[in-house]
């Protein structure tokens, strides 16, 4: 009985996103999920934003599979963890099932506390994160930047994922276009590809 | 094909499909979207309501005048809208009139996190609770033929996961309802003694009928499988609670859930060996079948407080015999350190609650808006926050205490934003002057309805369709009610902030504050494009600037830096250096 149980949930793949309000999270599980939409799969997708806008954290849950009932993903249940900035991996990384991946922005955002000193932001997270995880570290901002906007910092966490957790067989290149305004479309398939490859060679880097 | 929407979508759109024609809410979270989405369908009139008592009226008056209507709020909102709808369970309808309710389980953005279950049960009406976006649209639609045949208004319960997590659905046409025709009946709408005493066995009576719909509705299903265990369950909380149950379960699951039906409750009982009630906040459902004699584990295992989740129910069933489902977690060896929330760069409220935490024995009662933020640190600069509209009456008792108790030199200030201020701050402001208050009140009036998301209200000019209205003045009104000192810093100087707080604990006549200064996030708002930098050969990085809790301002290595893709140049932070090592440069595109 439980054991049929476990087979049903073990079809159902389990993402979560989080960043700070503001890095564009929102926008790239919209870009997911339309994508697994067109695929025909059933998705639930739930998020918390209330206070998003004033700099708190934002967290993203997509789930897929054949037939989703909650909408949400409890701790230690998530497949992949995108976290858009490097001190959000280590709060979202509870939502992680054991040795799950993480994709990783090394990327920095002070909250309040520690910028003004009374707290002090953690070192070494990257390196923490590895001894648990399956960790692909990739410097978005930076890419983000050398494509000329550092607001597709977002999609090239994407990418990043796609080749991360091997999403390759859904259309993304429709997805782009249907949720991306024209005038930015080339800007945001440069960034996408560029995201793959980060990803694939840290992966290359790893196996090494 | 199928398509994601959130609850919220899924609800504007079953509001759509049923014809509705008058939409009146008020913002708040998880609600805000519904209407937002409504009024951008066509053949509906949709409103922001200064607050949510004038919504759920006027609502009701459009559904007595013979057109389908809906009111739609957060669950704090009900409180305030509480008297029409109690009442208007006695007077029935004409057209579908439906009141949405958007609970808050587990607080993500609210100060209490009430279950508006018993609202329904409290005011006699009928009651849905969707689990998913389908139910969302197909539930709406129910809703109306519910309230037109039964003749009462219809509750409409909603939680923040249903409102905003995205599910797949399948849209309808709009269905065609003709106009009902309306004419005098002061026997039935005037609610008098008499009336009402006249109407109260009626209620009843529809109150037994939509017993028998309950039981026979298609939103309560019962799902027989191997009857060992049976799991009786309502809202986001079903879909939990299939996650975690066994295979083979049973389910009641009920979609429709006041009244409850109570053939098919007994029925599935006598069927199924244990029964668990699986329900987010109060045991409403537990009780009820309890008291129908009904054995049930419930509340003794399942939190009755904060929002559910599997992981939650997992644990909290761990020794029910299927305890090995409960899911291991690998831990890192350092932890994250908490992001709070925190007023966004140039926002107006920080230069005038800074200038405000220097005053010395101030008492600031507070307010439900973004301003809230100012009670933490650093700012640190409010002593009290309980309701919409509270900030100046709160205050006012504050002041009358001291006064009883003989306490001279405390500077009492209430403060409020501009919705709130029409929401229910003006009751407020007239208690001040009618009871003669030693209390300055402050309208932190940064032109729009900051916290749910830039909504417009009855001081922008514009309405929830982004069509120009009639711009209502808050200094006329405090003016018409007794101010007769209205002083009006720019809250983003400093020194003329303190200067009109002085100014207002001096003076000799009754004295508000109103500030009018846009919030940054209002997009046909247009602003200098101009930032602030750091000086490196002035910067002695005493780190004053760390006061005014800007998220721009950082330091590395003891070093101040303002982070150029967060600074707006509201140059509050420039205010407070004495070193003058913060200079003002043109924004980069």
């Amino acid at each position: 009985m439980l054991s049929e149980k476990i087979k049903e949930s073990s079809l159902i793949k389990n993402i979560v996103l989080i960043g700070v309000g503001g890095q564009g999270t929102i926008l790239v599980s919209k870009i997911i999920s339309s994508a697994l939409v067109t695929a025909g799969k059933d998705v639930k997708m739930s998020e918390i934003h209330g206070m998003a806008q004033r700099g708190g954290s934002v967290l993203t849950q997509i789930r897929y599979g054949e037939n989703v009932h909650s909408p949400i993903i409890s701790e230690g249940e998530a497949d992949i963890l995108v976290a858009f900035e490097k001190m959000e991996a280590l709060r979202g990384s509870k939502y992680l099932r054991p040795q799950g991946t993480i994709v990783v922005n090394d990327y920095t955002i002070m909250p309040l506390p520690a910028a003004t000193g009374r707290v002090s932001y953690p070192s070494s997270i990257v390196d923490s994160l590895r001894e648990k995880y399956n960790t692909i570290s990739i410097d978005a901002g930076e890419a983000a930047i050398q494509l000329g906007a550092s607001r597709v910092m977002n999609v090239v966490l994407l990418g990043a994922l796609v080749e991360g957790y091997n999403m390759t067989e859904f259309d993304w290149d429709r997805a782009l276009v249907d949720n991306i305004k024209p005038q930015f479309l080339n800007l945001n398939i440069s960034a996408f590809a560029k995201g793959r490859q980060l990803a694939a060679e840290t992966i290359i880097q790893a196996a090494i | 094909m199928k398509k994601l929407m959130s609850g919220n979508e899924a609800i504007a759109r079953g509001i759509y499909e049923a014809s509705v024609q008058v939409a009146s809410a008020y913002p708040g979270t998880p609600s805000t979207e519904i209407l937002e989405n409504l009024s951008h369908y066509p053949d509906t009139y949709s409103e922001w309501a200064p607050n949510e008592k004038v919504a759920a009226e006027v609502a009701f008056g459009a559904a007595v005048a013979g057109v389908r209507s809906v009111c739609i709020m957060k669950h704090v909102g009900v409180n305030v809208a509480a008297d029409p709808i109690f009442t208007s369970s006695y007077l029935g309808v004409n057209a579908g009139f439906v009141i949405v309710s958007a609970d808050d389980p587990g607080m993500h953005s609210s100060q209490n996190e009430q279950d508006n279950r018993h609202y329904a049960r409290a005011a006699k009406l009928p009651m849905f609770e969707p689990a998913d976006s389908q139910d969302c649209i197909d539930m709406m639609k129910e809703a109306y033929l519910i309230s037109e045949e039964y003749d009462c208004p219809v509750f409409f319960r909603t939680t923040t996961r249903i409102c905003h997590s995205k599910s797949l659905v399948s849209e309808g046409a709009k269905q065609e309802v003709p106009y009902k025709p309306y004419s005098r009946n002061a026997g039935k709408y005037v609610a008098v003694p008499a009336v009402a005493a006249a109407r109260r066995p009626l209620i009843e009576e529809r109150m037994q009928k939509l017993e028998e719909y309950s039981n026979h509705s298609t939103f309560n299903k019962i799902e027989f499988n191997d009857k060992k265990i049976g799991v009786i369950s309502s809202g986001v909380a079903m879909q939990y609670a299939r996650e975690v149950f066994p295979a083979g379960t049973s389910y009641l699951q009920l979609g429709f859930t006041y009244p409850l039906p109570k053939k098919l409750i007994r029925q599935f009982a006598s069927e199924v060996e244990t029964i668990y009630i699986v329900e987010e906040l109060d045991p409403f459902l537990e009780e009820q079948i309890r008291a129908m004699d009904i054995k049930v584990v419930g509340k003794d295992k399942i939190p009755a407080m904060f929002e559910l989740n599997p992981s939650i129910l997992r644990h909290a069933l761990s020794d029910e015999g299927f305890a090995d489902a409960v899911i291991e977690t690998a831990e890192t060896k350092i932890q994250a350190v908490p992001r709070p929330p925190v007023l966004c760069p140039g926002c107006p409220h920080r230069g005038f609650f800074y200038a405000a935490s220097k005053l010395e024995n101030t008492v600031i009662a507070g307010d439900i808006g973004c301003y809230t933020l100012a009670a933490s640190d650093p700012l640190l600069a409010m002593d009290t926050c309980i309701c919409m509209g509270g900030g100046f009456t709160v205050a006012m008792g504050m002041a009358k205490a001291f006064e009883a108790a003989g306490i001279t030199d405390k500077k009492v200030f209430g403060v409020m934003g501009d919705s709130t201020f029409f929401h229910s701050g003006i009751t407020g402001a007239i208690e001040i002057i009618y009871n003669g208050g030693n209390v300055i009140p402050v309208v932190l009036d940064n032109r729009t309805t900051g916290m749910t998301g830039q909504q417009d209200n009855p001081g922008t000019g514009y309405s929830v369709t982004n069509d120009p209205a009639e711009k209502i003045s808050i200094p006329a009104i405090l003016q018409a009610i007794g101010f007769q000192e209205i002083l009006k810093p720019n809250p983003l100087n400093l020194s003329a902030v303190e200067k009109a707080l002085n100014l207002a604990l001096e003076s000799e006549v009754p004295t508000a504050i109103v500030w009018e200064s846009p919030c940054r996030l209002i997009k046909r708002e247009e602003f200098a494009p101009i930032q602030c930098a750091v000086d490196r050969d002035l910067c002695t990085s005493c780190r004053v600037c760390l006061d005014v809790g800007c998220p721009s301002i950082y330091f590395v290595e003891d070093q101040a830096y303002i982070d150029d893709t967060l600074c707006v140049g509201c140059t509050v932070c420039k205010q407070t250096c004495v070193f003058d090592a913060i200079k003002i440069k043109k924004m980069e595109e």
